[in-house]
């Protein structure tokens, strides 16, 4: 049973991996045909395989690059860019570039470092800014939903997580789709939450996609990556281990099995600067960086 | 012999074994690479052959 599916010749493989992608869409009530999609594009494999698919199976997806301003002019944000627009241009497909620097007054490591959070990591910082970006450039262009490239182990990692600190409000909400909520906010929906990361990894050498091998220089040391690791020696023990670990809680999830929380409608209001419905009285916590 | 390249590291292995074997001589983890030769991507349980370059690419990201 370990990876079947790589075990298929390369042309079946990427067939497999393209209609594999169509029935996940399907099973979890994506979006149609007709409906608009904004890809989040960071020049790694998953968000350009995610596009490359999307623009394959036929819908209109556009692509959003966020340009952080990690490494200078020839480090890591340029080089993923470059990427991105890369593929663009050859594919004949629309990307939508924000440059944070550009567009807000500085780039994630400095606005990281006036702001003083997140311990000397940009993370923290870069995922709200992230966050508010993709949003807002859903909503102006009137997408159906936003589309990313979370895959099986990215989803059973932040399971993993979630469940060993009992964060049962974010069980709660782990879902393939996120619905849009209140009207300020985008709907999200992840198509490759049943594929292993090696499979979106070989569709993307396979497929011959130039996407960026090296990591955010901030990534290292990352969360997500230790409890992939950990995955990882499970997944070597008993293969199948984080397909089941997933979907499973998905399935039990459907079916009521598990005792989660009721969501609970937050008090959200637009924010005073931006308009982005948030909980906090005046400016939501992106406005407050730049504050 | 077969050389293995992975991220700035380069090793020399004797042909003969399997991909995933040597990939666990090297004493990284099977599920977080994929070998890569000739430009194709190759099954772990391809046999290196004297003379084979073998590129391991990175699976896992995050942050
Ligand atoms: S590793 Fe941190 S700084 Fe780098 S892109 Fe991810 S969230 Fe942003």
């Amino acid at each position: 049973m370990r990876h079947h599916r790589l075990a298929l010749c390369a042309e079946h493989f990427l067939d497999w991996f393209v209609s594999y992608t169509q029935r996940t869409i399907e099973e979890f009530h994506m979006f149609s045909s007709s409906d608009r999609l904004l890809v989040a594009v960071s020049g790694g494999k998953d968000s350009l395989a995610l596009w490359d698919t999307l623009a394959r199976l036929g819908y209109q997806a556009d692509g959003l690059y966020i340009g952080l301003g990690i490494g200078g002019d020839e480090g890591y944000s340029a080089a993923s860019q470059g990427k991105a627009q890369a593929f663009a241009d050859a594919h004949g497909l629309t990307l939508h570039v924000v440059d944070i620097k550009k567009t807000y007054g500085e780039s994630i490591p400095e606005l990281a470092r006036r702001t003083g959070r997140g311990r000397g990591k940009p993370c923290s910082v870069c995922g709200l800014v992230k966050r508010h970006v993709m949003n807002r450039v859903t909503l102006e262009g009137g997408y159906a939903a936003l589309a990313t490239g979370h895959n099986l182990d990215d989803e059973a990692a932040v399971l993993l997580q979630n469940t060993l600190r009992w964060q049962t409000g974010y069980l709660a909400r782990q879902a393939p789709v996120l619905e849009a909520t209140h009207p300020g906010l985008a709907r999200k929906v992840k198509p490759f939450c049943r594929l292993y990361e090696r499979e979106t990894a070989a569709y993307a050498l396979v497929r011959g996609i130039d996407y960026i091998y090296d990591e955010c220089p901030h990534a290292s040391g990352a969360t997500t990556i230790f409890y992939k690791e950990l995955l990882n020696r499970l997944e070597g023990h008993s293969p199948g281990t984080r397909h089941s670990f997933y979907l499973d809680f998905l399935r039990a999830k459907k079916k009521g099995q598990l005792l989660l929380p009721a969501e609970e409608e937050p008090d959200l209001h637009p924010c005073q600067q931006c308009g982005q419905p948030t909980t906090a009285p005046g400016l939501c916590a992106f406005c407050r960086l730049w504050a | 012999m077969v050389k293995v390249i992975f991220r700035d590291k380069q090793w020399e292995l004797r042909p003969g074994m399997t991909v995933r074997d040597a990939i666990l001589k090297l004493g990284l983890d099977p599920e977080a690479v994929l070998a890569v030769r000739n430009g194709q991507l190759i099954h772990e349980a391809t046999l290196t052959q004297d003379g084979d370059t073998i590129r391991l690419v990175a699976v896992i990201s995050g942050g």
